[in-house]
């Protein structure tokens, strides 16, 4: 299979039951690629926020694409409160793995490194730590004064979705500082990415573009995709659409709206 | 010269940063952002000039290694002051970002516990900042515990909490005596005000001064020189603060 495919085959790429790694909303988010997972129909995804989801969760949380969630948080930021997440807890629809920040950051350098589990400070005597059966508390095994430390399982996403604003024809995709998406695709078995260009030149043969660049090795597919972050923003390139983010809270207040929401912006299954 | 409240607890907030080094900021806080651009432009070229990292956008943001580095760099002591807020908090510190109700199917779902059950832990000062002053944000006991305001002996604890600042007023807690301590009620409020809308118990001194409001000098350059670097990062905060001013 090519490596660069159109929006609706990356989708078709992503099966029912992975696990999703996404990045937060001030992250080059795929939202078209969302958009086209829920147009696809995907089912019981484990969906994973690097480390804190927004409007493409509450988008698959709201089209029934979730089973599970891990995430430190899911905001719609400054707008207010993400509907059909706050919905599909209340109603128990997902399970939610809450956690802290860091604590996705580490379990996925974990998986970087091939390592099965990492440890992190904080968290002790906390409730997100007591819901959390999968961490483990230990003592610190080299310093006996040091006190417990808390030891987190590496995770390995099956696919990450990232958005970029520049890929090339090798497969390679430069994501700048955005370095958070290094680290979900260095994790993953394979990255799935939405492009807004892709170049003729090589990323790699210059350092100034080399140092931002993830290399082909870690990409599955790329899909050229103009505008893939709207209605969210895209850094140094387009703001987030902020009247379409109001108005989608506004219709995602309800389900019925949510779902005609979907029908306007072509998600339609 | 008159405030508004947002300038005020912007100034309430900078007076509590003047001996801190490097103040880090995190999502959606335009009120501690605007807070320590403030002492860092006060403190400009001195001895003590404060250091700023802000996560919530691009401008005032020098990290360049992804979304890991705000907490790579506060495990290891290199900042010493942080922001958490509380859909509850109660009066052990102990700080509630995640809903209200019996977890997880919670009565009211809020987004998540953030860097906070980290954070808390790690930077030696953390300001609360929760502007509503109600019995249902101040309770008895929160109902899940993002992060707990104090941790038993043996546990790696260099972090917690150093001020909440609310609509109301300034307090401050000691970490021995797990309690919050009312320092100062803000002008146009009283004591038994705090009293009245607090659902925790706290220290009240015999003295409770007014909360001092902000210096002519201050005001002006927080109107002149801070909003608009602060409208970098929150542009819809400054309009709404800023341009009714005066």
């Amino acid at each position: 299979m090519s490596l660069f495919t159109s929006l609706d085959d990356l989708a078709q790429q992503v099966p029912d039951q992975s696990l999703v790694v996404l990045p937060p909303d001030y992250s080059n988010v795929p939202v078209a690629a969302v958009l086209a997972l829920i147009r696809r129909g995907v089912k019981d995804l484990h969906l994973l926020f690097a480390p804190i989801g927004g409007i493409a969760g509450d988008l698959l949380i709201g089209a029934g694409c979730v089973k599970t969630l891990e995430a430190a948080a899911i905001t719609m930021g400054e707008a207010g409160l993400a509907p059909r997440f706050s919905e599909a807890i209340q109603s128990n629809a997902i399970t939610m793995k809450d956690s802290t920040c860091p604590a996705i950051h580490t379990a996925l350098q974990a998986s970087e490194k091939g390592v099965p589990f990492m440890p992190l400070r904080g968290l002790i005597g906390s409730d997100v730590l007591k819901n959390r059966s999968d961490w483990q508390v230990i003592d610190d095994p080299f310093d006996k004064d040091s006190g417990p430390i808390v030891l987190l399982p590496a995770i390995q996403p099956d696919i990450a979705m990232i958005h970029a604003p520049l890929a090339d024809r090798e497969g390679n995709v430069w994501i700048g500082k955005r370095r958070e998406l290094v680290t979900m695709a260095h994790a993953a078995k394979t990255t799935l990415v939405t492009a807004e260009k892709i170049q003729d030149k090589n990323l790699l043969e210059d350092d100034l573009t080399a140092a931002g660049t993830l290399p082909d090795m870690y990409v599955g597919a790329i899909a050229e995709v103009e505008k893939g972050c709207w209605p969210l923003g895209l850094a140094g390139h387009y703001l987030p659409d902020t009247d379409m983010l109001a108005e989608y809270l506004k219709q995602a207040a309800t389900q019925s709206g949510f779902e005609d929401w979907l029908k306007a912006n072509g998600a339609i299954r | 010269m008159t405030c508004n409240q947002d300038e005020f607890l912007i100034c309430t907030i900078a007076s509590l940063l003047e001996s801190s080094r490097h103040v880090a900021v995190g999502m959606a806080s335009p009120v501690p952002g605007s807070a320590a651009l403030l002492v860092r432009e006060e403190t400009k070229g001195q001895i003590n000039a404060l250091r700023l990292s802000m996560i919530g956008g691009d401008a005032n943001n020098p990290f360049t290694d992804g979304g890991r580095e705000l907490f790579d760099c506060s495990g290891q002591g290199r900042i010493d002051t942080f922001f958490l807020g509380g859909v509850q908090i109660d009066g052990q510190a102990n700080i509630n970002l995640v809903g209200t109700g019996q977890y997880p199917n919670m009565d009211r779902r809020f987004p998540g516990s953030f860097g906070s059950a980290y954070m808390y832990f790690v930077v030696p000062r953390v300001i609360l900042f929760r502007p509503e002053h109600t019995r249902r944000v101040f309770v008895p006991e929160v109902d899940f515990i993002s992060a707990p305001g104090t941790s038993g002996k043996g546990v790696y604890r260099p972090g917690g909490p150093y001020a909440l600042v609310t609509e109301l007023c300034l307090m401050m807690f000691d970490r021995r005596q797990k309690r919050f301590r009312l320092t100062s009620v803000h002008p146009g409020h009283s004591i038994e005000e705090v009293l009245d809308n607090t659902g925790f118990e706290f220290d009240i001194p015999e003295q409770v001064p007014e909360t001092p409001g902000p210096s002519d000098n201050r005001l002006n350059m927080l109107r002149s020189k801070i909003s608009p670097e602060i409208a970098k990062t929150y542009p819809e905060f400054v309009s709404r603060v800023f341009d009714t001013a005066d």
